[in-house]
């Protein structure tokens, strides 16, 4: 049904159709799978490189200066290009690894090599905020840098990195619809097949709806983690 | 009987905006073993800076610290991380880790030195009944007041026996009941472990209750030393007249009807 024939009441009703919903389950399957791997693999590099640039920093534990510049501009680089250039860019890469340019896993590298610079800088604005008295305090004591990272540094500011992944699993959920134009599959590949190209505008809304449902979800799920935490150690 | 602690000639400068400030300028000082000794000077004299260089959290620019034997400032990276497990500092605002629970706090010095569970347990359990914790071991440091806070910050800087301990404004942050129970259980681990105390602050009170003797910090030297008796009665530099006239004061009668200065 279309908004060229159709009046928006009739669109919206048919959007909630058991037809149409019929055929979402799979689409939200291939995007909740594509959001999941890409989150997993963007939190494991990002808090890495987080950290590394976190420490490297001229006031940081092990300040390297050259190390430091040298990544913060590759990442600001690899920043400033576009998602979708980013899609594009990957598809040699992903023909490297996959042996096909298109598909779910592919669109995948490209969603982590974007994403992951972004989670990077936003895990490293997160450890920065930690009060350097702790810091000092974990020093004084004769702590190992190591100890310092991963007994005080991670645990102190878990809830800032957790409300930090929040937002930045929500930007990968919005870059699986982008990729769906490039032969990801997911809510995207629907809302642009049929809802671009067809004209079936109800489609369109019942992917919006999902859309929406989708990032509630997951803000609402980050808000109540790092909430319940910050409630355990009495600093709400 | 020969000084357990001993700097001398300790030069430390900032470069902030690439001008020079020189912060630390010639600092000598003996601390005998066993005793509570005060640094009293005005905010920004360099007290801190200077708690910071003898435990190297700073790195002085020139002069020598020992500390027993050791010198401090040609230790190796692994030897300081040795030597820091035997001295404690106590910080201002408390600096202790929310996400950890009073015990894992009190804990996270000996875990971090590689001490046995079971004898970690026993120590932490020791000293936060000498502190005064007991009740309050499963607690993080988010749920405690401000003297509930120091008194972890004191048994997190004990529970190594250390020898030595820097006191850098513990007090300074909670109020005069509070701050009477700290220095009374800073005088208890004093009196009981022999734990020589270095007790930095700006607050006149808290010396003369606890210290013997004391060191006044003025541009960045030490301008007098002595018994803090003297110092009091018969002041010679400048800072050490102002806060003996400031002490004057509080206990004149004018002050108390308000009439002020
Ligand atoms: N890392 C730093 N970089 C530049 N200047 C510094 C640094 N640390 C301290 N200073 C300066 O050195 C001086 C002494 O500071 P310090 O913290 O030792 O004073 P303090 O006597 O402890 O004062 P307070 O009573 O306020 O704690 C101040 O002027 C301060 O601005
Ligand atoms: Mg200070």
């Amino acid at each position: 049904m279309s908004l060229l024939d159709s009046t928006f009441w009739e669109v919206f009703l048919a959007s909630l159709s058991p037809e149409i919903w019929k055929d979402l389950w799979g689409p939200v399957g291939e995007t909740l799978y594509m959001t999941a791997i890409s989150s997993v693999i963007m939190l494991v590099f990002g808090i890495v490189i987080g950290i590394l640039l976190d420490i490297t920093n001229p006031n940081g534990l092990i300040p390297l200066k050259v190390s430091y510049t040298l990544s913060g501009w590759m990442i600001n680089c690899l920043r400033s290009l576009p998602q979708m250039i980013m899609i594009i860019l990957m598809i040699p890469v992903a023909r490297l690894i996959f042996g096909k340019s298109y598909g779910t896993n592919a669109c995948i590298i490209a969603i982590a090599a974007s994403c992951i610079p972004m989670y990077a800088r936003i895990v490293e604005s997160s450890l920065l905020e930690i009060d350097k008295g702790k810091i000092e305090a974990a020093q004084a004591m004769g702590s190992k840098n190591i100890s310092i990272v991963f007994k005080v540094l991670l645990p102190e500011t878990l809830p800032s990195l957790i409300r930090g992944f929040t937002v930045s699993v929500i930007t990968v959920l919005s870059m699986t619809a982008l990729a769906g134009m490039f032969g990801a599959g997911g809510i995207g590949d629907i809302a642009v097949r049929y809802g671009y190209q067809r004209f079936q505008h109800d489609r369109l809304f019942a992917c919006v709806y999902i859309l929406i449902i989708l990032v509630q979800l997951i803000q609402g799920i980050g808000n109540l983690v790092s909430k319940r935490i910050l409630k355990t150690r009495n600093l709400v | 009987m020969s000084a357990y602690l001993k700097i001398k000639d300790l030069h430390k400068s900032f470069y902030p905006h690439g001008q020079q400030l020189k912060v630390l300028d010639g600092i000598d000082l003996e601390v005998e073993k066993g005793e509570i000794f005060g640094i009293i000077g005005f905010s920004g004299a360099g007290k801190s800076t200077l708690a910071r260089c003898i435990n190297r959290l700073e790195k002085a620019d020139s002069g020598t610290i020992e500390l027993g034997d050791t010198d401090i400032l040609s230790l190796s990276k692994d030897q300081l991380l040795k030597q820091r497990h035997k001295m404690g500092m106590i910080f201002q605002n408390f600096n202790l880790f929310d996400s950890m629970t009073v015990y894992q706090n009190i804990a996270y010095p000996l875990e971090i030195s590689g001490v046995p569970r079971k004898e970690i347990k026993q120590r932490v359990l020791e000293t936060a009944e000498l502190v005064g914790l007991t009740e309050k071991l499963k607690a993080h440091p988010g749920a405690l007041s401000g003297g509930q806070k120091q008194r972890v910050g004191i048994a997190r800087a004990i529970v190594t026996k250390p020898d030595f301990i820097i006191s850098d404004e513990a007090t300074s942050a909670l109020d005069p009941q509070t701050t009477i129970q700290i220095l009374d259980l800073l005088k208890e681990i004093n009196e009981k472990y022999g734990i020589t105390i270095l007790m930095i602050t700006h607050e006149l009170d808290a010396i003369r209750y606890t210290c013997g003797r004391m060191a006044v910090l003025e541009g960045g030297k030490i301008t007098e030393s002595g018994l803090v008796r003297d110092i009091f009665e018969n002041p010679h530099s400048k800072t050490g007249e102002l806060f003996a006239k400031v002490f004057m004061l509080f206990q004149s009668p004018e002050f108390t009807k308000g009439e002020g200065i």
